[in-house]
């Protein structure tokens, strides 16, 4: 029990490490435009297709649920606002990362953790390479960009897919779900009039992306022992990626909406 | 070793008592060592037993536990991070498996340490790259990705990539390891050639007596931590020692 304790609390503080690194390197960045451009490409570009078949039916879902519940008391127009408000901000965020922990998070983990057993990264030290702002923050501001895209793109097709179901199976009418939709995604005292509960997604995805990142590029670097080093790592990103994205969604929601 | 480098006996790397464990595993205990400057010495040892892992202090990727490791004068355990990545520069490590970055080309992994350290320009870059692809004896490689290269071709653009600095040391870890007998013998060549004529200091890791005959000036064994048996390689293949005759065996052949 003390080993484990002391094994998170020895991974936490390298990620934190890692992150304050990250943070002292972005204004690398623009040198590094031609690695950012490619991680975006690569963690962006390459799972938008999963992102909007998952988002669509994480909406037709959350209206079927939802919808059937308020049909008995015959509220079923009211499903816009509940499929809307759910997307933005909370299954949109959500939904997002954890897709992104998956694919994108895996794959950092498993191709730094190559390069840490195959000594591509020993190679750098050597040649006295900043691996962090080489490999590490082009990757983690890739994360952070483009999750919060994503997350844009799965509530709208979310937000289609709540509609689909609202006229298929609930009986309301395409016009009054996205007058419903409308108006519950409009507020007048934010940028573009949209409310808070779209900014407040949106910051949380962007925080999701450095969150699953970071831990995965830190699992990637740490990995030993050959193949087998490398599966645990990417084990190990996958699992505390996800972990990290749900205990920190709690705390940003507390801080965003305990009023 | 040069009789020029043996009368001056200028030691550029020299190791002091110097002790490594990884938890319960001891693998350097009292391991003693002077390398002069213009020598190629040759460190050999049955496999598992800390050649990579002595090589590595040179460098400054491991740090002793005990006992000091010294680069032309520099401690590396207290080695300052700006001078380390100065002294670093003076040196280059040809790595076991090449360790090339496989989503880079060959010819821009030579040219990483150049990009990433220096203010040349792309022209210059790729000049001197050019330069020390032709020197490896791989002048038609530039664009071809690692994955599309044999063996031995990594190892000559891991080679080019060492040099391309112009490094006054060079760490070889297991050169030939992996390689058959004949790409083996032409990259033993290639490592004398490469110290006749850029009059570098070589400090190499294997456990192929072939590559010691080529290549070094002195040899030692490293067994149970230390070094032993330091002498010239034919000294060193003549032994009468029995735990040499031993670790030789049919190596001889």
């Amino acid at each position: 029990m003390r080993s484990m304790l002391s094994r998170f609390l020895g991974d936490v503080g390298y990620q934190l490490t890692l992150a304050a690194q990250v943070a002292l390197r972005v204004g690398s960045s623009w040198r590094r435009r031609t690695l950012v451009a490619d991680q975006l490409f690569q963690s962006g570009l390459k799972v938008v297709h999963v992102v909007l078949l998952v988002g669509l039916f994480i909406g037709m879902i959350v209206a079927l649920q939802t919808g059937l519940e308020l049909s008995r008391f015959g509220q079923q127009d009211q499903i816009g606002t509940i499929v809307a408000l759910s997307m933005c901000r909370e299954m949109g965020p959500f939904i997002t990362a954890t897709i992104l922990a998956a694919t994108v998070g895996s794959a950092l983990a498993a191709e730094l953790g190559t390069m840490a057993v195959s000594e591509e990264l020993a190679a750098l030290e050597v040649m006295s390479i900043d691996r962090i702002s080489f490999l590490v923050m082009p990757r983690v501001l890739a994360a952070a960009i483009v999750c919060p895209m994503l997350t844009v793109l799965c509530d709208a097709i979310g937000i289609v897919g709540g509609g689909l179901i609202a006229q298929s199976q609930l009986n309301v009418g395409m016009s009054l779900y996205y007058d419903s939709v409308l108006e519950s995604l409009n507020d007048r005292g934010l940028p573009f009039d949209l409310p808070k509960d779209v900014y407040t997604g949106l910051f949380k995805s962007f925080v999701f992306g450095i969150v699953l990142s970071v831990i995965s590029c830190a699992a990637g670097v740490q990995a030993t022992s050959g193949a087998m080093g490398v599966g645990n790592a990417t084990r190990k990103a996958v699992r505390d990626s996800i972990i990290a994205i749900i205990v920190s969604n709690y705390f940003l929601s507390w801080m965003f909406f305990n009023t | 070793m040069s009789a020029n480098a043996a009368a001056q006996r200028d030691v550029i790397i020299r190791y002091e008592d110097v002790h490594k464990s990884f938890g319960p595993k001891v693998v350097l205990a009292g391991f003693d060592l002077e390398v002069y400057r213009g020598e190629a010495f040759a460190i050999m040892g049955p496999s598992g037993t800390g050649k990579s892992v002595a090589l590595r202090h040179v460098i400054g990727l491991l740090k002793p536990d005990r006992g000091v490791v010294t680069v032309d004068g520099n401690d590396m355990s207290k080695i300052a991070r700006e001078k380390l990545r100065e002294l670093r520069s003076r040196m280059g490590y040809v790595f076991q498996e090449a360790a090339l970055l496989n989503w880079l080309s060959a010819g821009e992994n030579v040219a990483l340490p150049l990009r990433e350290t220096t203010r040349l320009s792309d022209a210059e870059i790729r000049e001197k790259v050019n330069a020390k692809l032709a020197l490896v004896q791989v002048p038609d490689v530039y664009n071809k990705m690692p994955n599309e290269l044999s063996g031995g071709m990594r190892k000559r653009v891991g080679l080019a990539r060492a040099l391309v600095t112009d490094p006054e040391i060079i760490l070889y870890d297991e050169p030939t390891a992996g390689l058959d007998p004949e790409i083996s013998s032409s990259i033993n060549h290639l490592m004398r050639d490469l110290a006749q004529q850029l009059h570098v200091t070589s400090l190499i890791v294997t456990h192929h007596i072939g590559c010691v005959r080529t290549t070094a000036d002195r040899v030692g064994l490293l067994d149970g931590g230390k070094l032993n048996f330091v002498s010239t390689p034919q000294e060193f293949i003549h032994s009468s020692e029995p735990r040499l005759v031993r670790f030789l065996g049919d190596k001889l052949d």
